[in-house]
């Protein structure tokens, strides 16, 4: 039952994130001082001859068209209609082209990095760190999980513009941009597979390089301080085998507070990997974002700014939801 | 005292505790003080590399503004995409602008983007933590909801959309304050979970019952105790502020007309420099990351001078 009512709770702070995260992106350019229409009216009424009175008249109609006339709380109303449905409009730098294709096209390029970094990250740094504190006598453990931990204060694009130039520029091992060749043709054979995976490689080892520090340190903290705890001097009294006090004892109870940091550190990562993605050309979400940017499409940039919004909280909710099932004191 | 300094201080053996340091020398004299603090340090050499290497940036920062010029880092000085020489140090970019100037000036940019940002989301955030943990009630439940839901919120997507409205318009202050608007979430919170913690506290008590004001308990009691806590959060929050600065500036949202090194970064994509082999990407890459490992090793170090029992881990 008290399951039911967390749920529901974390369910309606995930549906008030949403909305706030929808409002702002809503009210905050109609606070700007300019009308995208008259400005694009008044540059055209400079290069060609028509008269200010038509240009008035042409206003009056584009804001009829557009629906910009009508008070600002219908217009609210009609805009959470369409982002409910994830209709964001079209895009103006591929004019005809729906946002919500545009982002469906680059979304599995995102979640494919995401995911796989943040699962390789996350596993082995949380076994340097648990290992890092089981073994405080091993000089090479404590240099290295030192030094991740330096790593993880640098951003992910910095460390990737490292090895682009040193494992794409000079040594030529790996390719210097894009998502797959551009000669070849998206296609499900193995051939491309392993194409994809052979750009892929850069992009992904400088987000981990840069987040297994993260898992590290909370795990180092943690593990410190579970082997304090009474149960581990009992387990040791009982003359448990030494992998089983690491693994059931040791890592089982101090790996609890690295899923809640998971959630917290969602945030992080997403953003981190949008300029990862910009950095190395890949084809994802952050490079849309980018070239949407720099072309001022503002429909496709509040769109993928709420798809990303939308995607933190609900990966947060799925933490929230999975902890009480590691954690069993949680569930009562 | 010219090796480097281990960085991993948690492996060496237990070192010795601050009572006995103070014994050693007589109690009160300068000298002694400064012996403690002296032997501190060689206890904390990730403070003192982390100091190092900020005091190192800054130093480059204002010792070369008194041999170049600001208009070196301006487009066109000298010829694109010049490799290194007598004229040009470092050489120059496509667009002309000679780099080891772009790097003097570019780091001032980050530092004070950071610090202003960093100083006015820390000053917003404590007074609604002092606030919110000092009073609680409804006051603490509104601020504490306000921040929780603003936590979630990635902030770099909404600064992402605040700057794209006003890109042409931006100056590197401007930016300062962009970042401040959503810098203070976390100061907030942090200092409101300690507020709560000190709020009951025997001498708050004692100040409150003899009828000290709310002003007078916040700055006399409250304050010197979080001192540290604060001076901690406040390099966190300056460390953040750069990393959101840089990152939106390395998405050509920053301001257009100053050399500051998140554009450099984002010219480097621009103009495909690795593609054409252009060596001049490694400066500003490798300057930030300086930047950003010396705030990360000092936040460790106050880290373990303000928690004390993180040394008996070693």
């Amino acid at each position: 039952m008290n399951y039911l009512i967390g749920l529901l709770r974390h369910v309606f702070m995930l549906l008030a994130v949403i909305w706030a995260a929808a409002t702002l992106n809503f009210f905050l350019p109609q606070l700007a001082p300019k009308n995208p229409i008259t400005e694009k009216l008044t540059v055209l009424g400079e290069t060609s001859g028509i008269s200010s009175a038509q240009i008035v008249e042409l206003t009056a109609a584009l804001n009829e068209r557009f629906g910009l006339d009508r008070p600002i709380w219908e217009r609210y109303l009609d805009y959470l209609g369409d982002i409910a449905r994830f209709d964001f409009g079209q895009s103006i730098s591929n004019y005809p082209a729906r946002v919500s294709d545009l982002i469906a096209q680059a979304i599995p390029w995102t979640i494919g990095l995401m995911v796989s970094t943040t699962i390789i990250s996350f596993v082995i740094g949380t076994l340097i760190g648990a290992w890092a504190a089981w073994r405080r006598d091993s000089v090479l453990l404590q240099a290295v999980s030192s030094m991740l931990m330096v790593f993880s204060a640098i951003p992910f694009y910095l460390i990737g513009l490292v090895l682009i130039y040193v494992f794409a520029v000079r040594l030529g091992w790996f390719p210097i941009s894009g998502g797959y060749s551009i000669f070849s043709i998206p296609a499900p054979t193995w051939e491309f597979a392993r194409e994809v995976l052979h750009h892929s490689v850069l992009p992904a080892l400088s987000i981990t390089i840069a987040s297994i520090g993260i898992w590290a340190v909370g795990m180092r903290g943690m593990m410190v301080t579970v082997q304090g705890e009474d149960y581990m001097t009992f387990a040791r009294a009982r003359g448990l085998t030494n992998r089983r006090m690491f693994l059931n004892y040791g890592v089982r109870n101090a790996i609890l507070p690295q899923v809640t940091a998971l959630a917290l550190f969602f945030g992080q990562i997403v953003t981190g990997a949008v300029l990862v993605e910009a950095v190395f050309g890949y084809p994802g979400m952050g490079l849309l974002l980018l070239s949407s940017i720099t072309l001022f499409d503002y429909p496709t940039i509040y769109g993928i700014v709420f798809i990303l919004i939308v995607t933190i909280a609900v990966s947060m909710l799925a933490v929230e939801l999975i902890y009480p099932l590691l954690d069993p004191r949680v569930r009562r | 005292m010219t090796r480097i300094p281990d960085p991993a201080p948690i492996a060496s053996p237990s070192p010795p505790r601050v009572e006995v340091i103070a014994r050693e020398a007589p109690r009160g004299s300068a000298a002694a003080r400064i012996l403690a603090i002296a032997r501190y340090l060689r206890r904390n050499p990730q403070l003192v590399l982390g100091v190092l290497l900020l005091g190192g940036l800054l130093a480059f920062s204002l010792i070369g503004r008194l041999f170049i010029e600001a208009g070196m880092a301006q487009p066109l000085v000298g010829p694109a995409s010049l490799p290194p020489g007598a004229e040009h140090p470092l050489g120059t970019d496509p667009q002309g602008r000679d780099i080891l100037a772009v790097m003097v000036y570019g780091s001032w940019l980050t530092l004070r983007m950071g610090f202003l940002a960093g100083l006015i989301g820390m000053a917003a955030g404590s007074a609604l933590g002092f606030v919110a943990g000092y009073y609680g009630g409804w006051t603490d439940r509104i601020i504490t909801w306000l921040v929780d839901v603003l936590l979630t919120v990635p902030a770099i997507l909404f600064l992402v959309i605040i700057s794209a409205m006003l890109s042409t318009a931006l100056t590197s202050f401007g930016m300062a304050m962009i970042i401040a608007l959503l810098a203070w979430r976390r100061p907030a919170r942090q200092v409101r979970s300690q507020i709560l913690v000190m709020r009951n506290a025997g001498y708050v008590e004692m100040a409150r019952l003899s009828g000290a004001s709310v002003p007078s308990i916040i700055f006399r009691e409250i304050a010197p105790n979080l001192m540290p806590f604060l001076i901690s959060s406040f390099i966190i929050a300056v460390a953040a502020a750069i990393l959101a600065g840089i990152g939106l500036e390395a998405m050509g949202l920053g301001p257009q007309n100053e050399p500051t090194l998140g554009m450099t970064i984002y010219w480097i994509m621009k103009f495909s420099a690795f593609l054409l082999g252009m060596w001049w990407i490694l400066p500003p890459v490798l300057l930030l990351i300086i930047l950003f490992v010396a705030l990360y090793l000092i936040n460790a170090g106050l880290d373990e001078l303000a928690n004390p029992r993180l040394r008996k881990r070693g």
